[in-house]
């Protein structure tokens, strides 16, 4: 009788034993609706939210225009904002009503021509023009009071050359805004938005999977099967993996032929940069279960450690550069932020070489950092 | 009845706080999230870096460029040579944009023409490529009105004087800390209650609850009352620190922001309670929460306005509890708002929660595992 050799055993085992764990996650996804519903309905439902419904650029902003005393220089301001994609004027006759009328929100703006003006413009003396915003939100109260700006610069140009007297301003800008000519916010909101369904199908998924074994107990039934520990951890990677990988598919093709998002980048380089942001992402939730063992303090601490920070650290809405050096300091240890620089690049300029190596890197260095972790702290021990 | 009720809701606040972790992260991640998303979550931008392609010498165009470098909220990082520099350096996102100045600028200014400035901008973050071409069109205009004066150039008399009421400064900080006041005080309740029937219902609890002589009405006060304490608790916490931390004007009065926190708090547990009822293990709650809640805080208003929304998502935003109580938050916060202006942002969110919180004691008992 030939002896067995006890390598090749141990692999054939490893094999057989990797097979039945893989095959009981993915009848567990299979049998429960809410894994599911986290890879695919979540993704479909903040696309098509987002894709709609976020969006800053402002049109048919309702203004208030108080006219004291009409004339044509003042209707010819008026009809300049009338005719402005941007606004929505409604006429007031006194300036307190305009004022009401913003204290409650019934319009984002005023733009006050005073009895004089039309008197002041003829003679020479200065004209000035009274304009409020609602600075509540200051950030589209910029954006209005640009857009306000604009609209009175065009106006004074036609004003100047219907006077026969073009107006010289000394320098003019011309800008050219690269990547997104159109400046549409949705172009880059809905590529930053993939890394914040990936982080939700990663993290949070594996952090109540797993979180629930150990409440379940089914963790100390698992712990007395041969099955390593190493085994357990690939058996609750691997399913996940492709939940993720399909949510990704699906954000793509919705960006790409829902939303008309270009992808100007290749998608191998999207595909490789995806593989190593979810699993930076599924390692951090099988970190957080294995530290919580209780799917309250999991749910609570995925939420608040990685779907938070990817949606308000990463740069997916607001600006890492303006943050305060200490914030910024912290951004460094969020792997959204890295993954959403490549996601950025990817779709609207292309493989832009630096970006891509040096984020790719980094999120490497964070995948192995945070599954070495992982691998120390799941050892076959009860507490 | 009273007594009851008491006895499940310390019932629950044990099953909540005896956990050394749960009790944690009741507590301290909120604050930490208030903290760091108060600083980070800003529109505003420093330190834009940026390039200049100057092929000019002249005196005016050091002039233009001195008020960009004079300025705090850009960062000259490069001056460039040759124009095959500029594509390298925004690619890279080593600069946001380049200021281009062509050979007869300053000639152009001295002849009384027109001399023109390019500005080219990265826009694969259009908001801030739009924020940074406001504050350039604001220095160009200082720059102009300035220009004119010292060459005693005819100006144009009519002049537009822009006011911002009630954030004078237009500081987003202003604009978000009272967002995140909303959007904390959701997730913790949301949180708290959203498992409360579901951790019960999946260790077979729930069962037993029933036969007990509680009344419904009884087991949805002692399951609402926890959540409903500990988010008052959190958000006059969270209040406190946007206050004295963030100074963030509080010129409305306390009682309009309580009564607004009430309702807020009413809808949040009603919508908790509901997902918890329907859900049969833990997992499905929390998936659920989550379903709720991230619609829910981007369709609030709470970074990018209602109004730019498509018809249809403005009226969906209607059946949100926290597009209401973030109306409330900021008109309080910064407009000074009383509770007789506010009934009209108070009775949908009653409404939500009334309607939510019969629906979730109806399920306690139509719906059994």
């Amino acid at each position: 009788m030939s002896k067995v050799d006890p390598r090749k055993a141990f692999r054939h085992g490893f094999a057989m034993r990797m097979r039945g764990m893989i095959r009981k996650e993915f009848l567990q996804i299979r049998r429960d609706p809410s894994s599911i519903a986290i890879a695919f309905v979540l993704p479909l439902v903040l696309l098509l939210i987002f894709g709609y419904g976020v969006s800053l650029d402002a049109q048919h902003v309702p203004v208030a225009i108080v006219v004291e005393a009409p004339s044509p220089a003042t209707r010819s301001l008026t009809a300049a904002f009338g005719n402005s994609p941007y606004f929505r004027p409604v006429d007031f006759s006194s300036i307190q009503e305009a004022e009401d009328a913003l204290k409650r929100r019934l319009v984002d703006g005023i733009v006050w021509v005073r009895s004089d003006f039309a008197e002041n413009l003829l003679s020479g003396e200065t004209a000035p023009v009274g304009v409020v915003v609602n600075g509540v939100d200051a950030n589209n109260a910029r954006i209005i009071s640009g857009y306000i700006q604009g609209a009175w610069l065009t106006w004074l140009e036609q004003y100047a050359r219907d006077q026969g007297r073009p107006l010289s301003s000394a320098v003019s800008l011309e800008h050219r805004v690269w990547f997104n000519p159109g400046v549409r916010s949705r172009d880059y909101l809905v590529p930053g938005l993939i890394a914040v369904i990936m982080t939700l199908i990663g993290a949070l998924l594996t952090a109540l999977v797993v979180a629930r074994e150990w409440e379940r107990g089914t963790m100390e039934a698992l712990m007395v099967t041969p099955v390593a520990a190493r085994e357990i951890l690939i058996g609750k990677i691997v399913p996940y993996f492709f939940l993720g990988m399909g949510g990704l598919i699906l954000s793509v093709v919705m960006a790409v032929w829902l939303f008309d998002v270009p992808l100007r980048g290749s998608l191998w380089v999207l595909f490789l940069a995806s593989t190593l942001f979810l699993m930076t992402a599924l390692a951090m939730g099988l970190l957080i279960s294995t530290v919580a063992r209780n799917q309250f303090v999991a749910g609570q601490v995925a939420i608040l450690s990685t779907f938070l920070p990817a949606f308000i650290l990463s740069g997916f809405i607001f600006d890492i550069g303006s943050m305060p050096a200490v914030i910024r300091g912290v951004t460094h240890i969020i792997a959204a932020r890295y993954y959403v620089a490549i996601l950025q690049t990817v779709f609207l300029a292309g493989d832009v070489w630096n970006v891509i190596v040096y984020n790719g890197l980094a999120l490497a260095v964070m995948t192995v950092f945070f599954l070495s972790i992982v691998k120390k702290r799941t050892r076959k021990r009860l507490q | 009845m009273w007594r009851r009720v008491l006895a499940l809701t310390m019932k629950e606040f044990l099953a909540l706080l005896k956990d050394k972790r749960s009790r944690m992260v009741i507590i301290v991640p909120p604050l930490m999230q208030l903290i760091v998303f108060g600083y980070a979550a800003t529109f505003d931008l420093n330190d834009v870096p940026y390039a200049v392609y100057n092929e000019d010498s002249g005196g005016a165009a050091r002039e233009l460029l001195a008020r960009f470098s004079g300025s705090s909220s850009f960062k000259l990082v490069a001056q460039l040579d040759h124009e095959s520099q500029i594509a390298p350096l925004i690619n890279s996102r080593k600069i946001l944009m380049v200021l281009r100045i062509g050979r007869d600028f300053s000639k152009e200014l001295l002849l009384q023409r027109t001399g023109s400035v390019q500005v080219i901008i990265d826009g694969r973050n259009s908001n801030t490529a739009l924020v940074a071409l406001g504050y350039i069109r604001t220095i160009f205009v200082d720059f102009n009105r300035a220009w004119s004066e010292t060459q005693g150039l005819r100006r144009s008399h009519a002049q537009l004087e822009v006011r911002a009421w009630f954030n004078d400064n237009l500081e987003s900080r202003w604009f978000i800390v009272p967002g995140i006041v909303g959007l904390l005080t959701l997730v913790v309740a949301l949180l708290v209650t959203a498992l409360s029937v579901a951790r019960e219902r999946e260790a077979g609890t729930f069962d037993q609850l029933l036969v007990t002589p509680l009344r419904p009405v009884e087991i949805l006060l002692g399951k609402a009352l926890p959540g409903f304490i500990i988010g008052m608790v959190e958000a006059s916490l969270i209040i406190a620190i946007a206050v004295f931390w963030f100074q963030v004007p509080l010129r409305g009065s306390l009682p309009a922001l309580y009564t607004g926190l009430f309702f807020f708090l009413l809808s949040g547990i009603g919508v908790g309670l509901m997902i918890s009822s329907l859900a049969v293990t833990q997992q499905q709650g929390l998936v659920g929460a989550f379903l709720f809640l991230v619609p829910s805080i981007i369709l609030s208003g709470f970074a990018t306005p209602i109004a730019n929304m498509p018809p249809f998502m403005q009226d969906l935003t209607r059946l949100n509890p926290m597009r209401y109580f973030l109306i409330i938050l900021r008109e309080v916060f910064l407009q000074g708002a009383s509770i007789e202006s506010l009934w009209s942002q108070f009775w949908p969110m009653a409404a939500i929660g009334v309607v939510n919180l019969v629906f979730a004691s109806w399920l306690f008992r139509h719906r059994l595992y």
